[in-house]
């Protein structure tokens, strides 16, 4: 059948950008391939992953569900907007730092669920983390560091500078036995 | 003009013991760039004029191709090419021994999702339409979907290779006296146990984009932990010299294994763009990644073990039957790992190893994470489990009491360096309170304890040679900044990270000043691959080696200019200076300056070639590496016994690293290692449906999705407890050793033996799923035996085993029946099995 | 990349504009809201359309409204995420909450409508799968082909209703509104659908599912319990919900509904009589338990995750779990909710 195109304005990171693209591609398709915005990824296309996740008026929702054409007039938030200047974002640092991206690929959907996370609630609990990250799959670190890497970036986004992540999630826990003999 | 030298210049610096970089937390080099979606992965590619491709896959399990139209197809919109089998008849494959796979399948098909047709188009929608409408008629032969089918169905053979009918490789192998061994036990224990296949499940699905550069000159990057064996396979199949062939891995969005074959859709795009003299891109969809596999082989295993009283093992027979799926791909070497490591945890004197691996009409198995050694892994530390509750001997103190000996050869002639896995029980044991809680919960509340122990590296290439495993090049210049050249693929490990952090160290300069090339095979040197938990120790030792020859030029023409002998300098913080007066110095840009001055252009090469193993048998290839590493650990589980349904309260991991480089990727390594443990312990199971016979050929995957395929998620994830375990082995950089993969192997058997504790039942297979534990206790409320698993083994005649003596026999590491064993020299017409044998011998 | 096939694409502001393109090709057109069942089964492609109409920008369908008798009335294309966030919802049924809260994941729910959960199509392992796959086992009778393969000597389809906000809602008594171009009109929630796996609504092509309304709850005890696998992102494969209401000691009222279990949500009726008029204690609970495993559409087969024996004797537990938290009970065992939730200790 005959594609249907349009042309529409979208709202990326705060830049308008005009764009032209067939009414049946997603969002995740038109950030990536005709704004070349390639730091949304994709892992199954079918909202079974949550790796495509951007934000849409500040919520966190799949870009390979989200048809283009819908989005004008919405504001679209990807992993790229996330930088202030040419400083990273505080859970862009914590996560760096932390080392919770590993392969990185799920790292950009996480990010930004996280994101919308923080902005609505300050000081999470653990458990409201994994709720709200749960749509979000990852296979390479188990989840535990993102998680520190967020309550590390809420603290530093509530402006407190004292917080340090916990040390066993950079050392391990310490070793029974082996403090006692060694300190 | 030639300078004096100086008496001491032939001598570099000593490393001074005070590691600055290596052994602290650094943010991983390519850290900013992953938290920034600037990572370039292979589909984030785009070229001019590039095209997309897709490949029509097989829908039938196993047939003869009678016939494919594609005239429908050439002629939709969009369509700029089509590829058939014919134009790449040239066969390949992982291992040289098994060049069984085509880019296009010619004249038959062995699974559904073997790909027959390539289709190019100006867009992926177009290219997906036509592959749609490609017309492929097949003749429909008998399909074999399991390890029993393919030893009752030696005809029709799924490859005209191997070592009979449809079982691909068959062997049969003795360590010792294996009879008098099990003369000597007061009592033995057999077990019937089931590992279920699982895939690698990495969130980037599989990307390839291939441009040509001349008519016989091309680039392809791709997703691929393996570049060199991939340039190598493309060079075979396309027929163009490999100096014409550039291979650029991208960095992978996870590998764990499932990205180390060359691939059909790689040498298709290469093929495709050849054919166009345009870019080529093709991305698998989720589907495809499940088609492509070569994850984990489900594996049968029967285990029988010689014990005394007081629980010291006597000797073992382990066999173990391996579904391969429709390719050899790593299979003969998967087939030999799943026997290989039984013998580096404890004591096993005599030791008996049968195995099979069957062709079957599923997507092909390979190494996933562990590589062959979780399943046995498994079956054992389920069964000392098993004999620990009977001797009533604590199972901790069962493992502690016979742990194989640091420095010391195994029965099977695997050389143990540093071990640590003591230390490892010891630490999970303390931390979880086990000697308080294990056995003496409530019922429903159980603690379960098992090990493992994974290779740093395998000690042979996958293709015979007399080159260097990995290797690394410096180039320094009067900018102060060095360039790192190496073939090694950031997988998601922290590979980068490791090769920069140590050459950082030796420099003593700033991991900002160094600029990394990778995986390039244009321009790095080669390293082999992102597998088998090689890269720290191999490209590690690459890098030391490198860095030091940089470091001992720059100090002579440091040492020059300062009047200090070049062995009194100190490389730190950027500087290079006198160690006994640190304020007589000059940074190192202006010693590299010196250096440049006085020597020219400066480069430096490293490279690292594993120590050869004393095993001198046939077989002895697969399992010796130059370091072991060691996990123990504590899996505690609450259980539902009305519904079987089980929860992960919480894990302490312990894990013998030998020395981190990084800490924090460390952790990452064994959190990452727990998740993906605690995933083939619950719910993940690449498994397969057939549909009624009479109605219908069919085999299929039963759910090659991201919903189906369960992995879980953050809900799932229990608190984790670990311990990073230092027992520096002297083959390891800076006595590293690996971390990717060992801490995978203690949580299936942990979580069963918790499981166990908790109601005692045993379930004998995983994944473990609550209908299992539920059926296992209403066996023993019928009063039958309170567990869930396999019945029996099947009856295999493997002849007569290789006898190899042991080091305690005396043995020099050679077989000493060779002759009369039903050792099979070969197996088939491959054409590169005689290197492969020699490889293998 | 796992892509549409095209279509052209309509996004009305009004009702009247939608059933209006509705009503032109009724069977070639579909209508979308979140996209999170749509879009899937597009790119699959065992869904096709020619032409799709998005709800999304009909102000009139989104929100969430109180009548003057104490009834909610929610707009088809209310956001899952709306409806968990709401107040009055959390305070008038918190079990619709729960239940809602447990579909999917959070980033579904965003986009996810309660519209679209109440038309989910049914679901099967056999048929939720790619174009090439249902070729490779060649197709079967919910699209293209003539088999059901779960069971291949029955006549029907055996696709599974798995709208998890589906039993919580019938137990609550909802009604829902259809509007056509021809008109509107009002049913129970529970006649929306049917026991086909094929034919699963009674919804015609050209209606337009605008509204739900719950009454009030009356002093109802509610509870719900799911099924699943993972803490998130599954569907289930069971799930009980239970709106009850009590006069002093003993029931007079009790709704017993079960999802994911066959073709259509299913009335527990044998475990709702056997309550009726009794008092809810460990006994009752027990019987009226053992019962809803027999109830008439509760057939769970091997096409969703889990096997089928198993799962059928969790409806028993289920139920019985679900009962006694509307009782007050304590937990008997320490069957978990959701994957997120400790149990208890």
């Amino acid at each position: 059948m005959s594609q249907q195109s349009t042309t529409r304005t979208l709202r990326v990171n705060g830049e308008p950008q005009q764009v032209a693209f067939a009414v049946h591609h997603s969002l995740l398709e038109v950030l990536r391939e005709e704004l070349g915005l390639t730091g949304t990824k994709h892992g199954c296309e079918l909202g079974e992953c949550g790796t495509c996740t951007v934000l849409i008026d500040g919520k966190p929702v799949l870009s390979c569900l989200e048809l283009a054409a819908e989005c004008e007039g919405r504001s679209i938030e990807t992993v790229e907007g996330m930088m202030q200047g040419n400083q990273l974002h505080p859970l862009q640092s914590c996560f760096a730092d932390l080392g919770a991206a590993q392969c990185g690929y799920c790292t950009p959907g996480i990010l930004l669920a996280a994101q919308a996370l923080l902005a609505e609630n300050d000081s999470p609990t653990r458990d409201q983390i994994v709720e709200a990250l749960s749509g979000n799959l990852c296979r390479c670190t188990g989840y535990h560091k993102i998680l520190e890497a967020i309550e590390w970036a809420a603290a530093r986004l509530r402006g407190d500078d004292q917080y340090q992540p916990p040390n066993s999630a950079i050392y391990g826990d310490p070793v029974p036995g082996k403090q006692a003999k060694d300190v | 003009m030639s300078d004096a030298v100086h008496p001491d210049d032939e001598e570099g610096p000593v490393t001074s013991d005070q590691l600055r970089l290596i052994g602290t937390p650094f943010r991983r080099v390519d850290g900013r760039a992953k938290v920034t979606g600037q990572t370039r992965f292979a589909d984030d590619l785009s070229f001019p004029r590039m095209v997309h491709m897709k490949l029509v896959r097989s829908t039938v399990p196993h047939a003869n191709i009678v016939s494919i139209d594609t005239s429908k197809a050439s002629a939709m919109a969009g369509v700029v090419g089509l590829l058939t089998g014919e134009s790449m008849p040239d066969p390949f494959g992982i291992l040289p021994v098994s060049q069984d796979e085509h880019a296009l399948c010619i004249d038959k098909v062995r699974f559904v999702g073997d790909p027959v047709v390539a289709v190019a188009a100006l867009t992926e929608d177009q290219a997906h339409e036509a592959a749609l409408a490609v017309e492929v008629e097949y003749q429909p032969l008998e399909t074999i979907a399991t390890v029993e089918e393919a030893i009752a169905t030696p005809e029709p053979r799924i490859h005209d290779y191997g070592d009979e009918g449809n079982l691909h490789k068959k062997l049969s192998m003795e360590f010792g006296d294996v009879d008098a061994g099990f003369e000597e036990a007061d009592q033995i224990f057999e077990d019937v146990m089931y590992f279920e296949g699982n895939t690698h499940l990495p969130m980037e699905q599989h990307a390839t984009v291939a441009l040509t550069e001349e008519t016989d000159r091309i680039t392809v990057y791709s997703s691929t932990q393996t570049p060199h064996y991939l340039h190598r396979s493309l060079a075979k199949v396309l027929g163009l010299p490999a100096a014409r062939i550039r291979v650029i891995a991208c960095p992978n969005g996870g590998g764990f294994g499932g990205k180390s074959d060359p691939f059909n859709h790689e040498i298709c795009a290469a093929k495709m763009a050849l054919t166009l003299g345009r870019p080529v891109k093709i991305c698998l969809t989720r589907e495809e990644v499940f088609y492509c596999h070569r994850g984990r082989h489900p594996v049968l295993m029967k285990i029988r073990t010689g014990v005394k009283k007081d629980g010291t093992l006597t000797a073992q027979h382990l066999q173990t039957a391996l579904d391969g799926g429709a390719y050899g791909s790593y299979g003969v070497a998967s087939t030999y790992y799943t026997g290989a490591l039984q013998t580096v945890t404890y004591d096993l004197p005599k030791y008996r190893f049968e195995s099979i691996r069957a062709f079957t009409n599923k997507p092909p198995c390979g190494p996933k994470r562990g590589h062959g050694t979780p399943q046995p892994r498994f079956a054992f530390e389920v069964h000392l489990d098993k004999i620990a509750h009977q001797l009533a001997i604590d199972p901790a103190q069962l493992r502690l009491q016979q742990l194989v000996a640091a420095d010391s050869v195994t029965s099977n002639w695997l050389k143990v360096g540093s071990m640590g896995l003591g230390k490892c029980i010891e630490a999970v044991v303390e931390g979880s309170g086990w000697n308080q809680r294990h056995g003496k919960m409530p019922e429903g509340r159980g603690l379960g304890l098992a090990c493992g122990s994974y290779l740093s590296g395998a000690g042979l290439p996958i293709y015979w040679n007399h080159m260097p495993q990995s290797g690394v090049q410096l180039q320094l210049d009067r900018s102060g900044g060095v360039a790192l050249f190496c073939g090694e693929t950031e997988i998601g490990q922290g590979s980068d990270s490791v090769i920069a952090a140590i050459t950082a160290e030796i420099l003593g300069i700033d991991l900002k000043d160094i600029r990394l090339c990778v995986a390039d095979t244009d321009l790095t040197p080669v390293d082999l691959g992102s597998y088998s938990s090689r890269v720290t120790l191999m490209a590690g030792n690459a890098a030391i080696e490198a860095a030091e020859r940089a470091r001992t030029l720059v100090a002579r023409g440091a040492a020059k200019k300062l009047d200090v002998p070049a062995r009194e300098l100190v490389f730190a913080e950027g500087r290079v200076f006198h160690g006994e007066n640190p304020e007589h110095g000059l940074s190192f840009q202006e010693a590299v300056i010196e250096a440049e001055s006085r020597f020219g252009t400066l480069g430096t090469t490293g490279s690292y070639t594993p120590p050869r193993s004393p095993g001198r048998y046939r077989g002895a290839g697969v399992g010796p590496s130059p370091a072991y590493s060691y996990s123990a650990a504590v899996v505690e589980a609450e259980v539902d016994p009305a519904t079987g349904i089980y929860r992960i309260e919480h894990v302490w991991m312990a894990h013998d690293v030998g020395k981190c480089i990084n800490p924090a990727l460390v952790m990452g390594q064994i959190e990452g290692s727990v998740y993906m443990g605690l995933g083939e312990a619950m719910m993940e199971e690449q498994v397969f449906r057939r549909l009624p016979k009479k109605r219908s050929g069919a085999l299929v995957h039963k759910h090659p999705s991201m919903l189906e395929y369960k992995s879980p998620t953050f809900a799932e994830m229990p608190p984790v407890t670990s311990y990073i375990i230092e027992d520096p082995d002297p083959n390891g950089p800076f006595g590293a050793k690996e971390v990717g993969q060992g801490p995978l192997l203690p949580m299936m058997p942990a979580v069963a033996n918790a499981i166990f504790d908790a109601v005692g039942v045993r379930v004998d297979q995983v994944p473990i799923a609550p209908h299992m534990i539920r059926q296992a206790i209403e066996a023993r409320e019928k009063g039958k035996p309170g567990r869930f698993g396999p019945k029996s083994f099947p009856e295999i005649e493997f002849g007569v085993p290789l006898k190899v003596p042991t080091p305690a026999e005396g043995g020099d590491g050679k077989a000493t029946n060779v002759d009369d064993a039903g050792v099979r020299s070969g197996t088939g017409t491959m054409t590169e099995r005689k290197d492969a044998v020699k490889g293998e011998n | 990349m796992l892509r549409l096939p095209a279509f052209t694409f309509h996004q009305p502001e009004t009702i009247e504009e939608a059933v209006a393109l509705l009503a032109t090709d009724p069977a070639h057109t579909r209508v979308v809201a979140g996209g999170t069942d749509l879009f899937p089964n597009m790119k699959r492609r065992h869904q096709g359309a020619e032409s799709v109409v998005s709800l999304r920008g009909i102000d009139a369908l989104h929100g969430i409204t109180e009548s003057k008798d104490g009834s909610v009335i929610i707009g088809a294309t209310t956001t899952l995420d709306a409806i968990t966030r709401d107040e009055q919802i959390q305070q008038k049924y918190p079990s619709l909450v729960t239940a809602v809260a447990s579909i999917s994941s959070p980033v579904l729910r965003n986009a996810g409508t309660i519209g679209g959960n109440l038309c989910l199509d049914t679901r099967c392992t056999y048929y939720n799968q790619n174009e090439e796959w249902r070729r490779s086992i060649d197709y079967c009778m919910k699209e293209q082909g003539d088999i059901c393969w779960v069971a291949p000597s029955s006549p029907r389809c055996w696709a599974v209703s798995s709208g998890d906000s589906v039993p919580m809602l019938c137990a609550l008594g909802a009604e829902i509104t259809l509007v056509s171009s021809e008109g509107e009109r009002t049913l129970p929630l529970a006649e929306l659908f049917r026991d086909d796996g094929i034919d699963y609504l009674s919804k015609r092509p050209d209606e337009i599912l605008t509204t739900i309304r719950i009454p009030s709850p009356s002093g109802a005890r509610t509870g719900f319990w799911k099924l699943r696998r993972r803490g998130s992102i599954d569907f289930g494969v069971l799930s009980v919900a239970v709106s009850g209401w009590c006069n002093g000691n003993t029931t007079d009222r009790i709704e017993i509904w079960l999802g994911s279990v066959g073709s259509t949500p299913v009335r527990c009726t044998a475990s709702i009589a056997a309550l009726i008029g009794k008092p809810l204690d460990d006994e009752t609970i027990a019987a009226a338990a053992a019962l809803a495993r027999k109830s008439a559409g509760a057939n769970p087969l091997g096409n969703t995750d889990f096997v089928p024996q198993w799962r059928g004797k969790m409806i028993e537990k289920y139920v019985e779990a679900v009962l006694r938290e509307v009782a007050g009970l304590p937990r008997q065992r320490m069957v978990p909710r959701h994957g997120s939730e400790k149990w208890p200790s």
